[in-house]
């Protein structure tokens, strides 16, 4: 099977903090991953890391076989990668269909036209009508994105990753913040999304997240913890030690 | 101005049958005036509409990109200095123009490559020391700008030697520069902009090199700037350091800010106002920058939005 994302040996150092710590996983391609782990295990440092919003200290991130190690964020969404933010990242001042084709041109060389007309093609069109589909937008497009809802707001985190057709797709916390009903709304665009685009997904919701992937990697500390399908992640006595403190023998 | 060309308008354009009106009127009150007033309020009328290009030019960063620079005034005035100088050396005047807007660009793409890298208040200041090292330079490089004397050229060409006329030769120019600004503003790279002035990062995710598109918007919103000081010498036929000096800097951007900052034609408003004020109470009064600095107290608490944003939120409010 070929990997699409590697990691080896991951480490990202911020002063005396050793954030993530000698991480090392493989998602092979179509595959379905959760990353999941307590407050402070370096989830969200890790994809900082994969994206490179922060370089790793040591360790490579490859990706389809090739390193990426030192490239720059914008050269890596270029090839294929497509992330959410745990905090909502949306530009609030413009309006839904102006950031669906923000995120549209950002792979197309358009966005660099300086008179041209602001219309997207049908081609691009469709593509933006299909992400606000499956995301459950396409009434709120011309809605500005400061007036949506806080639910509203991460549908539209994900419309928009989806939309640049990424080879993998990273999502941080997709539900963070929702109440139970629109984290149903959340996990059900989750699982409607294409079986073949590789996905890794942070999340906080034990329940939420084993119900959507294939393979989940546990992370505590900086360091890798566990790696196992959902099944076993709710029996895995490391993983509930982690979650619900460790019972102490000698108490 | 331009339809709307996509299916879904954006927010500025859904209000288009009404700011498209005000445009119109906007123009024709520019395109009738002259005709109405004495000589002297015809210059000042012209003083306006090159000044608008200016404050334009600010907006185009300060307005939709979110960088704030306090260094156009300089760029503005770089272009001033070589039409006068070239003129000064016998050179025809076209070239003058031509050789000003390049040296303009290429001032603001150096500026540009130094000042990207920072934002918000950091970027404010490295402009500042941006346009006061041009400063500095014309004040002590007297040899060629003729430091604190300033110099005197003859730039006007003949045919448009009278008011009325290089009124009217200006308001064309600068109703091309506005069209071509307004079709910037709203074209893919315009809404990049927009983008990258509410989020950065989101940018970066989504595949664009943010570094590349602040530099070309620098440098572009400084070849529009060059184009109002080279309009700027054919009006004024004498420059000295006060026209690249910081306040002209600043009162690019007071003009943009009055205006209705991120709105492009606030430009004329904030630009009229500004020096149709100067010109008016300083009939009356020395103190004249005090009765400014009011009104700018004034606008900062009533309409911090600017003119155009207080009416926009006054007309959706009734709505």
């Amino acid at each position: 099977m070929t990997d699409l994302l590697h990691l080896e040996g991951i480490c990202v150092q911020f002063g005396g903090l050793r954030a993530v710590d000698d991480v090392s996983i493989r998602v092979p391609v179509g595959e379905r991953r959760a990353i999941i782990g307590p407050n402070g295990a370096g989830k969200t440092t890790l994809f900082n890391a994969i994206t490179g919003v922060v370089r790793a200290t040591s360790g490579r991130v490859m990706f389809e076989g090739r390193d990426v190690t030192r490239l720059p964020v914008h050269a890596r969404a270029r090839i294929g990668m497509s992330r959410t933010f745990q905090i909502t990242n949306l530009f609030p001042n413009l309006s839904v269909a102006e950031n669906m084709r923000l995120a549209l041109r950002g792979l197309s060389p358009r966005k660099f036209s300086l008179l041209g007309g602001g219309g997207l093609d049908a081609a691009e069109q469709d593509r933006a009508d299909a992400a606000l589909g499956i995301s459950r937008l396409h009434a709120r497009r011309d809605a500005l994105v400061k007036e949506l809802s806080y639910g509203e707001q991460r549908q539209l985190e994900l419309a928009m990753a989806l939309v640049a057709q990424p080879r993998l797709l990273l999502l941080d916390e997709p539900a963070a913040g929702l109440s139970p009903s629109e984290r149903v709304i959340v996990s059900d665009i989750i699982r409607a999304l294409p079986r073949d685009l590789t996905l890794v997904l942070i999340e906080h919701d034990m329940d939420l997240v084993l119900s959507l992937v294939d393979y989940v990697t546990c992370l505590n500390n900086g360091k890798m913890l566990v790696e196992a399908p959902p099944a076993e992640i709710r029996t895995n006595s490391l993983v509930q030690d982690v979650y619900l403190g460790k019972a102490r023998h000698n108490a | 101005m331009s339809a709307p060309s996509s299916p879904v308008p954006a927010p500025l354009g859904s209000r288009v049958p009404l700011a498209g009106l005000a445009v119109a009127l906007g123009a024709l009150a520019f395109a009738v005036l002259p005709l109405l007033v004495p000589t002297y309020q015809v210059s000042i009328l012209t003083e306006i509409l090159i000044f608008a290009v200016l404050a334009m030019a600010v907006d185009v960063l300060a307005g939709f990109t979110g960088r704030t620079p306090l260094c156009h005034g300089a760029i503005f005035g770089v272009a001033t200095y070589v039409v006068v100088y070239w003129s000064q050396q016998g050179g025809a005047p076209v070239t003058g123009v031509l050789l000003a807007v390049a040296a303009a660009t290429l001032v603001a793409a150096i500026f540009g490559l130094l000042a990207i890298r920072t934002s918000g208040v950091y970027f404010l200041l490295l402009t500042l020391a941006l346009g006061m090292i041009v400063w500095g330079v014309c004040l002590r490089w007297t040899s060629v700008t003729g430091g604190e004397n300033g110099l005197r050229g003859t730039v006007r060409p003949e045919l448009l030697a009278g008011h009325l006329p290089f009124y009217y030769a200006v308001f064309a120019v600068v109703g091309i520069i506005t069209c071509v600004m307004w079709r910037f503003v709203r074209s893919p790279f315009g809404l990049t902009l927009r983008g990258i002035r509410d989020s950065e990062s989101r940018m970066r995710a989504l595949g664009y090199n943010v570094s590349l598109h602040l530099f070309l918007a620098f440098t572009i919103s400084g070849f529009f700037a060059g184009l109002a000081g080279a309009l700027y010498a054919m009006f004024n036929d004498f420059v000295s350091p006060s026209t690249v000096a910081l306040s002209q800097s600043v009162e690019g951007l007071l003009m943009a800010i009055t205006g209705g900052i991120g709105t492009l034609f606030g430009a004329f408003i904030g630009a009229a106002a500004i020096i149709g004020l100067e010109n008016f109470v300083s009939q009356y009064t020395e103190r004249w920058q005090s009765v400014l600095g009011l009104m700018f107290i004034l606008i900062m608490i009533f309409a911090p939005q600017g003119v155009i944003g207080r009416v926009r939120d006054l007309l959706t409010r009734r709505r």
